[in-house]
């Protein structure tokens, strides 16, 4: 039996740089195994130490260009739980807004900009009747019991011909040598080019997101009015013409969502309803929850929150056990680190150990699979793997029984007609992500309304007052809540004012990091192993597998705590040749 | 994009770093611009007619285009009579072709990119600008996406823009960064990459100055793109992320001059970096009248006032951000009441650390690199001379233990 071994680098449309090495099945197309590599590292958790705690979110927030402000406030999060502050309730709603419009923002971009291309054929449009296309828009809005964002034929029409101007000009840009034609693509002409007009008005609705942002947060991408205690956007807070606007962006927001990106996520289940169905993409089926989005005030581990905490088993619903931070711990046995157990983030020492590519025959590098072949870490819960994101959180919420959570996940598998069982697939995890971005824009406007009744009665206290000599001298804290892709925990220790440790375990690392010491393949891994190509030199539907993660692995290979001298002494190995 | 027009236009006259020319100079810089525009214009047959549809199509009019126009000349501190030149260049926009990679990155600028109005993304993307490589948005991987590059490197030898977000590992033989099937290093990759290139625009104070990647101890020797690569044009976008409007402001000057745009010692384009954040402030008021934010949520935070003794960098920093904002001219840091943070400064995270204090001179910042000759040149003002004011009683600090 003849395989294929595949090498696909770089990984587009992610954030931060990825590399997939498949075997594959000659004859069935098949991925018999894989192998998922960062190959990229910044040392940031370094940089980070010996500085003030209270500039740490600063910096840390430039981890992530994508989840910016979630890096912000985790990184605030922590010290304030070092430091025992409790915020204040124009700090708490403030932050929840900012980060709700990031998760939406995230979502949006994630699925029309940087996955949507795996499921949709932008050539196939080109061929699409307008009106059927309008037909299409209304028939899924119907489902999803929406009124559509667009269902006139004139904006499809518009929408064809601009595309099919951009395509007689001979270069297609960002769109060129994409999968085309490819026989996995399921979508009509029609459906087709309802899906890329969406693409086209989601960079618009994703515009107003960043300005929502902005509002209080002074710009987006990163943001800068968080503090250790607070918030700074006092005056823009108080400031109704803000929160009106804030709010008239959000309803608009809202209207896309319930009116394109839902009838699409419909359309999606309906067409690729075998590939869900089939479970392709499951993988692992265990899924962590730290729990996001206090909703009430008081010290932030005691609030009830939107996403509630815990941990589902191998797909088991009616057992969740509680989420324990003690029980996080890091393993290097496949990442170029040194150590020899796996280590919990407060003590975690690690040494970076780069062990190069195992070969290269023409000109292709081969990852060094055997042994070390990434630079993300393999975090584990209690030991076991676990994936975390949108679709853990529903899952998690759904076992949980949380009310709302169970809604829009029950709302959406009555209407199409789809089991809980089926959201384990990737489908079913860019679904999670969808009714996500739902129940955000359904909840993001009761905050503002909050705010503003805080605001009126008069509240305008932005910042809880600490004393920092006293309380910096000898301290540690965690902030772990939730980002867009999954649990994200920052973890500082502190001595005589400033970081003595410093260290962030991130969404993509539960996700994208390798195998670890038992040899158990990570979420990426094992979501995509069993796939099967249909065109093998196309690696089409690994894509559809790994992008349904929303990969970030800008965020993900910087959370590691290395020491700048031991890098110094460190002697790579020459690449060799086989 | 909305920002004071009056404001940019009196810096413009008063402020250093932008020395005021003659009008010969603007008259021969039209003439030779709009030859150049003229002979672009025949090179391809996307006409002002269709750019019309475009923008009409989008629920964009003519006037708010010519609105953009109107506030872009502006802020690229040209004399108004350029409108007309700005608005026709772009539409030739679409002959420059930009290829964009990322490195040692967090992908803000790509997110800041994806934010940009005025032209807004889809239409640069579709209509405008030719974008043909760029990681986080094309749709092939691996071998499709490396053939989609090596196509574009062919067909547009030696015309295309190089846009890059990023710093570059040194460290180690660049093991700290890799792309590609063959695992080519980042350092390899922008050598061969620039070596075609018309020019590069180094995106965000990472790809200019070694940003974050950077900072002190540097594990992984991250540079930026000048400390790099030598012998082609390049142009500097500093800020974390560099601001949208900048970015296209240089691809627009850039297409309409046939030259890179006047730049600064750290070859920064001076209509973006002329002045400082404090200039401009529209705090600044505050800060003369002595009224200072004391500690946050204070009642002078609620009245907003100066931030400067809350650690705000705006005295030593300079960017565009206060008249040309972020967002749709939404906001920008210091109306959300924080200090600036100095992020389009070289070396901004170890020579202004404790960002929410004023800032002392810091041991920690070397500027004996590339970068501080660049920096010794550029004169950093204030800090600069702050520096040189304290250095002795640091020292006398550091002895202590402090």
């Amino acid at each position: 039996m003849a395989t294929k071994h595949m090498v696909i680098d770089p990984i587009t449309r992610i954030e931060g740089h990825m590399r997939i090495e498949a075997i594959v099945d000659e004859t069935t197309g098949e991925v018999q195994d894989v192998f998922c590599s960062s190959t990229m590292f910044r040392g940031i958790e370094t940089i980070l130490k010996g500085r003030d705690p209270r500039d740490c979110g600063l910096m840390a927030m430039r981890i992530c260009g994508v989840c910016t402000v979630t890096h912000f406030q985790r990184s605030i999060e922590s010290v304030e739980n070092a430091f025992n502050i409790t915020v204040p309730t124009n700090a708490r709603l403030m932050r929840n807004i900012i980060q709700a419009a990031l998760f939406m923002h995230d979502h949006l971009v994630h699925y029309y900009h940087l996955h949507s291309l795996d499921w949709v054929d932008v050539i196939s449009a080109l061929e699409a009747d307008p009106q059927a296309a309008a037909t299409e828009a209304a028939k899924w809005a119907n489902v999803a019991g929406e009124t559509p964002w667009t269902a006139d034929a004139q904006t499809f029409t518009e929408m064809k011909d601009r595309l099919v101007k951009f395509v007689n000009k001979g270069r297609l840009g960002i769109f060129g040598n994409g999968y085309w034609g490819n026989p996995s693509y399921k979508l009509t002409p029609a459906q087709n080019l309802v899906a890329i007009t969406h693409y086209f008005q989601a960079l618009e609705i994703q515009r107003d997101l960043g300005q929502m942002m902005t509002i209080f947060g002074g710009k987006d991408p990163h943001p800068q009015s968080l503090v250790v205690g607070g918030v700074t956007s006092i005056v823009d807070i108080k400031d109704p013409a803000k929160r009106q606007l804030f709010k008239d962006l959000a309803l608009r927001v809202r209207a896309f969502i319930k009116g394109a990106y839902m009838p699409d996520m419909y359309m999606l289940s309906s067409m690729y309803k075998a590939e869900m169905t089939a479970g392709d993409g499951a993988g692992l089926k265990s899924f962590l929850v730290y729990g996001g989005f206090p909703l009430n005030d008081g010290p932030l581990y005691d609030a009830q929150m939107l996403f509630p905490g815990g941990i589902v088993h191998n797909g088991d619903l009616t057992k969740i056990t509680d989420f324990d931070p003690d029980m996080v711990t890091e393993d290097v046995t496949h990442a170029w680190y040194a150590a020899t157990t796996p280590e919990h983030p407060y003590v975690g020492t690690t040494t970076p150990k780069y062990t190069d590519f195992k070969s290269k025959v023409n000109g292709v590098a081969y990852l060094d699979t055997a042994n070390k072949y990434s630079w993300i870490k393999s975090p584990l819960y209690n030991d076991t793997r676990v994936e975390v994101g949108p679709l853990a959180r529903m899952i998690v919420g759904y076992a949980r029984n949380d009310t709302r959570i169970k809604g829009y996940v029950e709302n959406f598998t009555n209407r199409a007609g789809i089991t809980i069982d089926n959201l384990y697939s990737s489908v079913g995890r860019t679904i999670g992500r969808a009714l996500e971005s739902e129940l955000m824009a359904d909840v993001i406007t009761d905050w503002v309304d909050e705010l503003s009744t805080n605001i009126n009665a008069g509240d305008f206290t932005s910042w809880s007052k600490f004393d920092f000599a006293t309380v910096s001298q000898n301290a540690q804290g965690y902030g772990v809540e939730e980002a867009p892709r999954g649990c994200l925990g920052h973890w500082v220790r502190i001595e005589n004012g400033i970081v003595a440790n410093y260290q962030a375990v991130v969404p993509s690392t539960w996700n994208a990091g390798p195998r670890d010491h038992l040899g158990r393949l990570g979420a990426y891994e094992s979501a995509i192993k069993g796939i099967k190509l249909s065109n093998i030199d196309e690696p089409l539907e690994i894509l559809r597998v790994v992008h349904s993660f929303d990969p970030c692995i800008a965020c993900a290979v910087h959370v590691i705590d290395t020491k700048g001298k031991e890098l110094a002494q460190y002697k790579i190995n020459p690449v060799c040749a086989v | 994009m909305e920002y004071d027009l009056a404001v940019q236009k009196s810096l413009y006259s008063k402020v250093t770093g932008i020395e005021k020319k003659e009008d010969d100079f603007y008259k021969e810089l039209y003439a030779r611009s709009e030859k150049r525009i003229d002979a672009l214009a025949k090179t391809n047959p996307f006409t002002e007619e269709e750019l019309n549809e475009v923008l009409v199509e989008d629920g964009y009019d003519r006037r708010d285009f010519m609105k953009w126009v109107s506030a872009t000349t502006a802020m690229l501190m040209l004399p108004g009579f350029f409108e007309p030149l700005v608005a026709k260049t772009v539409q030739v926009l679409n002959r420059v072709p930009v290829i964009w990679i990322n490195l040692q990155d967090c992908a803000g600028n790509s997110e800041a990119f994806l934010r940009t109005d005025g032209p807004t993304v889809d239409e640069l993307i579709l209509d405008i600008i030719t974008l043909e490589f760029h990681e986080l948005l094309m749709a092939p991987s691996g071998e499709q996406a490396e053939l989609q590059l090596e196509n574009a490197m062919t067909a547009f030898k030696d015309e295309y823009l190089l846009f890059v977000e990023g710093s570059i590992p040194t460290a180690e033989n660049g093991i700290y960064g890799t792309i590609g099937t063959s695992g080519e290093t980042y350092v390899d990759h922008l050598t061969r990459l620039s070596a075609d290139a018309k020019a590069i625009v180094a995106v965000g104070t990472c790809a200019t100055f070694g940003g974050v990647p950077a900072a002190a101890p540097n594990p992984t020797g991250a540079r930026g793109v000048m400390d790099i690569v030598k012998n082609k044009p390049i142009i500097n976008i500093p800020a974390c992320p560099a601001n949208p409007a900048n970015m296209l402001g240089v691809i627009l000057l850039y297409v309409m001059t046939g030259e890179l745009p006047e730049l600064d010692g750290l070859l920064r384009p001076k209509f973006a970096f002329g002045y400082r954040i404090h200039d401009a402030c529209e705090r600044r008021v505050h800060f003369d009248a002595g009224e200072y934010v004391e500690e946050w949520g204070d009642a002078a935070a609620q009245a907003g006032h100066c931030l400067y003794k809350m650690g705000c960098k705006g005295p030593m920093t300079f960017n565009n951000c206060p008249t040309v904002k972020y967002n749709r001219g939404t906001s920008w840091p210091v109306a959300a009441g924080h200090g600036c943070i100095g992020c389009s400064e070289p070396g901004f995270f170890d020579k202004f650390e404790r960002f929410e204090a004023p800032t002392p001179y810091n041991p920690k910042y070397n500027p004996a690199s590339d970068m501080g000759v660049y920096a010794a040149t550029a004169g950093l003002g204030l800090f600069t001379a702050f520096k040189q004011l304290t250095k002795d009683s640091v020292a006398q600090e550091a002895e202590n233990g402090n």
